[in-house]
């Protein structure tokens, strides 16, 4: 298997372009973005995480069955963290709070 | 001049993997699947026993309707009775025994990819089994297997930790075979080894080991959240300052139940092999099996809620949960047609292997069926907790799997020590096992339609008939566990030696000697023909 | 066998022959056992994404539920100190990934500065780590221990559950980080006595892997944790 050497050109890049992020997602923390605050924020780090598996681990280079693992991983982790959401987010679709229920406990309409 | 050792009468015994060191050295830090599996069966079968020692103390207890032990003692044994079937028997059964030793085989390797790790899982996996059994020794768990907060977290005033530690090891274990599988199966597969000419066997344990690696971390995680919750009182899972149960259950069952097809799909996979060698034909269907193996792992991952059906998970959440049960069970039934029409105008002989394979389907089928009453909201709501739920997985874990598992080390134990068991014993052990299994699990479905709730130590008198019947059924399940044991380790010492393929069946194991050299092959095999190549018995090239 | 070395080339390939000389037993060739130690990796880090996955998990639901005490915790997460311990992972995945091409040239002498340079930087996170956790301790906003949210007295539960994510995520990802050290030690260890070149650089990459996905959950990590809250 031939192993590609990459330039030292595209690992300061991706360096450059890390911090650069890095240093973004810091500044627009800063400004006013109501629900979409943490959309951005987990963009911004799925570019970067994107930078560092494909030239750093040399994704870019790797066997398909390298890619269709990583991009399994990332699959099943979607499935246990939306899925997991899904219950709590659609539990208010239909509840009716009884009386007796208190704040403060999980599921129960803010 | 060297004086010669004075020859035994008989052969002088073939170099073999067992015979070839003697040393405990040679066993404790060897590197070599096939003893690494013996090492391992050794292991479980002592959790086995342990955990069925509880099993006997809890229906002793449910023989009358107060109970004969506390609720706190009850509670103990059924606990320590399902951590260790689940996690020190269920789990690793087949993948650390039977596929440990075949798939390097099987595949045309010389071993799997990772032999030291393989040793390695071993000793995680002892470790772990120290710490579970330590809990027993103080006392046990009365959380259940399944851990639920607060109860685990807040409130149980036992050994919680060191069990969940125990199992924590025990995941890192089966973390560690499955991806040495995967690694396998991809990487080492002989010349001419394509992916369609592996044996079901193997299929069945690649989507196994999937499973392991997918689900087991978070089982890994959810022990140490709770670990923490119990020793900092941080409020992860404590509703009274803010956390939730609920996402214990979620965390939990996101493994718990893969876990569940962790342990039947290798079975499955034993019975492919076993139902096409005694039909003498090939498995109906190949591509059909394989691709159901596959298809059971990716959908068990979603279907984890249909156990929260009732904690107040939302009702859409729910909803998709069921159909997805539903869903699951296809691949399953899939599998089960495709082994009857195997068998359809096959050339069918009832050996030992095949009586446990018989038992299989039919068993799994009854148990699989019964998972969709539980899968379907409606039902489920009257069901949830009661010994319908326990008659159900039984009947797949016990009258599936275990049966499976008997199946295949008695299809197998002639490749792995050179010698066949007694038939005549190992039927009438198969029988009781059948009977004994089914009058201890049948009358359970009965009680819990019936509404008696399962983790109680004492009951309403007029369940009484039934549990005394299924305490009966136990006793005679138990002795046909026994007599195995037995006649097994009888058969290493005065079993009548097997040859290569005494079984006459395809696969590259049937084809290296009986027990297998250290390194299986003489040389690399090439791979010209597709699995199950059943024609004419032929004479078989050791 | 000799090992040639190939300095400055375009592809370097895997010399086969001379990598028999690590050749295990029950490979057959070289490549076969690349590939083999290069899938293992890979499926164990795809273990790691789910292990810290489940904590994630909990993150998003806790955050879901309780979004006002999530957010009000960012004004007392240290952003400088995290900013710059972000800073000084991503370099340290720059000199990995400058080690991993030295291996693959045969540069011994950079490859060993490369780890060293690595070694340090992880060095520079698990100190700042402390600092930050110190800092923590002092304002008693470790929880378990003494755990006082003054400002917000409605939000005490709530923001406890951050803060013990906070715990949870970061100290396992510094567990991570620590076990890499080790690794990074070997690797050091190893490197010093040449044994890599671009005919057998296996663990150097392999650790190198290892090394960008423990940066890769700091990624996720860092605003996760950090910058919940619209700071003002």
């Amino acid at each position: 298997m031939k192993h590609h050497v990459d330039s030292v050109r595209s690992y300061v890049g991706v360096w450059i372009a890390l911090l650069i992020l890095t240093f973004t997602t810091v500044t627009v923390s800063h400004w006013d973005l109501g629900e979409f605050h943490v959309v951005v924020a987990l963009l911004i780090a799925f570019v970067k995480a994107s930078l560092v598996a494909w030239i750093f681990m040399g994704v870019r280079h790797s066997a398909k069955m390298t890619r269709l693992f990583v991009v399994a991983g990332l699959i099943w982790l979607s499935i246990m963290i939306l899925i997991t959401y899904g219950d709590y987010r659609t539990r208010a679709w239909d509840y009716q709070p009884q009386p007796w229920a208190q704040t403060g406990g999980a599921g129960v309409v803010r | 001049m060297a004086t010669i050792a004075q020859e035994k009468p008989e052969t002088a015994e073939q170099v073999n993997y067992l015979n070839v060191s003697h040393t405990w050295k040679s066993w404790l830090f060897t590197t070599d699947h096939k003893r690494i599996a013996v090492l391992y069966l050794i292991s479980i079968t002592l959790m086995f026993v342990v955990g069925g020692a509880a099993a006997v103390a809890f229906r002793m207890n449910l023989l009358v309707p107060e109970g004969l032990f506390s609720a706190e003692t009850y509670n103990r044994l059924f606990s320590m009775h399902g951590i260790i079937m689940v996690f020190f028997f269920l789990v690793p059964s087949i993948p650390a025994t039977l596929a440990n030793f075949l798939i390097p085989i099987m595949v045309g390797a010389k071993d799997l990819a990772f032999p030291r790790i393989n040793l390695l899982s071993w000793y995680v996996y002892v470790f772990g089994g120290l710490f579970t059994l330590y809990a027993v020794i103080r006392g046990g768990v009365d959380t259940g297997w399944t851990f639920y907060a607060p109860y685990s977290s807040t409130y149980s005033n036992s050994y919680v930790l060191a069990a969940a530690f125990g199992v924590f090891f025990a995941g890192f274990s089966s973390i560690l075979t499955g991806l040495n599988f995967i690694v396998t199966i991809h990487k080492m597969r002989a010349p001419g080894m394509t992916w369609s000419r592996l044996p079901l066997f193997v299929w069945a344990n690649y989507a196994t080991s999937l499973i392991q690696i997918l689900g087991t971390p978070v089982l890994a995680i959810t022990l140490l959240l709770l670990a923490f919750e119990r020793i900092a009182h941080v409020g992860i899972f404590d509703p009274n300052i803010g956390g939730d149960p609920i996402l214990f259950q979620h965390l939990f069952w996101f493994y718990s139940h893969p876990a569940v097809y962790i342990m039947i799909l290798p079975g499955m996979g034993v019975i492919s092999e076993i139902v096409a060698c005694f039909s003498r034909k090939r498995v109906f269907g190949y591509n059909f099996v394989a691709f159901s193996s596959m298809a059971i792992a990716v959908l068990s991952f979603v279907v984890w809620g249909h156990h929260m059906f009732v904690t107040g998970e939302s009702m859409y959440s729910s909803l998709a949960f069921s159909l997805l049960s539903f869903l699951v069970a296809v691949p399953s039934a899939i599998k089960v047609f495709n082994w009857t029409a195997t068998m359809y105008k096959g050339s069918v002989s009832f050996e030992t292997p095949m009586l446990y394979a018989f038992g299989f389907i039919g068993l799994f089928t009854i148990g699989g069926l019964t998972g969709l009453f539980l899968a379907s909201l409606a039902t489920d709501v009257e069901l949830h907790g009661t010994y319908f739920v326990v008659a159900h997985f039984h009947y797949v874990m016990v009258g599936g799997m275990v049966m499976a598992f008997m199946g295949g080390l008695h299809f197998w134990w002639p490749k792995i020590t050179g010698r066949m068991y007694s038939e005549a014993w190992s039927k009438f052990s198969a029988l009781l096992v059948f009977v004994g299994f089914n009058l201890t699990f049948f009358p359970q479905f009965i009680l819990g339609y019936l509404g008696m709730p399962r983790r109680y130590h004492a009951y309403p008198p007029e369940f009484q008939v039934l549990n005394v019947l299924s305490t009966a059924g136990a006793s005679v399940l138990g002795v046909g566990y026994l007599i195995p044991m037995i006649y097994f380790l009888y058969s290493l010492k005065y079993g009548e030696k097997a040859g290569n393929n005494p079984w006459g069946a395809t696969g590259l194991e049937w084809q290296i000697q009986s027990p297998p050299v250290t390194f299986n092959f003489e040389e690399t095999p090439t791979v010209t023909e597709e699995a199950y190549n059943y024609g004419p018995v032929e004479e078989v090239v050791g | 066998m000799a090992e040639t070395a190939q300095p400055s080339v375009a592809s370097a390939t895997h010399d086969l022959e001379a990598e028999a000389s690590h050749l295990r037993h029950h490979f057959a060739t070289p490549e076969q056992q690349l590939d083999a130690s290069t899938l293992g990796m890979w499926t164990f880090l795809i273990t790691e994404v789910l292990f810290f996955g489940g904590m994630f998990t909990a993150y998003t639901i806790y955050r879901f539920l309780y979004p006002a005490a999530f957010e009000s915790t960012s004004q007392y997460m240290p952003v400088i100190l995290g900013g710059i311990n972000t800073g000084v992972l991503i370099c340290s995945s720059l000199t990995m990934a400058m080690s991993v091409r030295s291996a693959q040239l045969s540069r011994y002498k950079s490859l060993t500065t490369f780890l060293i340079l690595t070694m340090i930087f992880g060095a520079t996170f698990l100190v700042i780590k402390y600092v930050e956790w110190h800092e923590k301790w002092v304002e008693h906003h470790v929880p378990g221990f003494n755990f006082q949210y003054p400002e917000y007295p409605q939000y005490f539960y709530h923001a406890q559950i951050l803060f013990f994510l906070y715990f949870c995520m970061t100290g396992m990802h510094a567990l991570h980080m620590v076990v890499g050290m080790g690794l990074l030690t070997y690797l050091l260890v190893q490197s010093i006595r040449r044994v890599f070149n671009s005919s057998y650089f296996t663990p150097v990459e392999m650790i190198g892997l290892y090394w960008h996905f423990v940066d890769i959950v700091w990624i996720f990590l860092f605003p996760l944790l950090y910058l919940i809250g619209y700071r003002k």
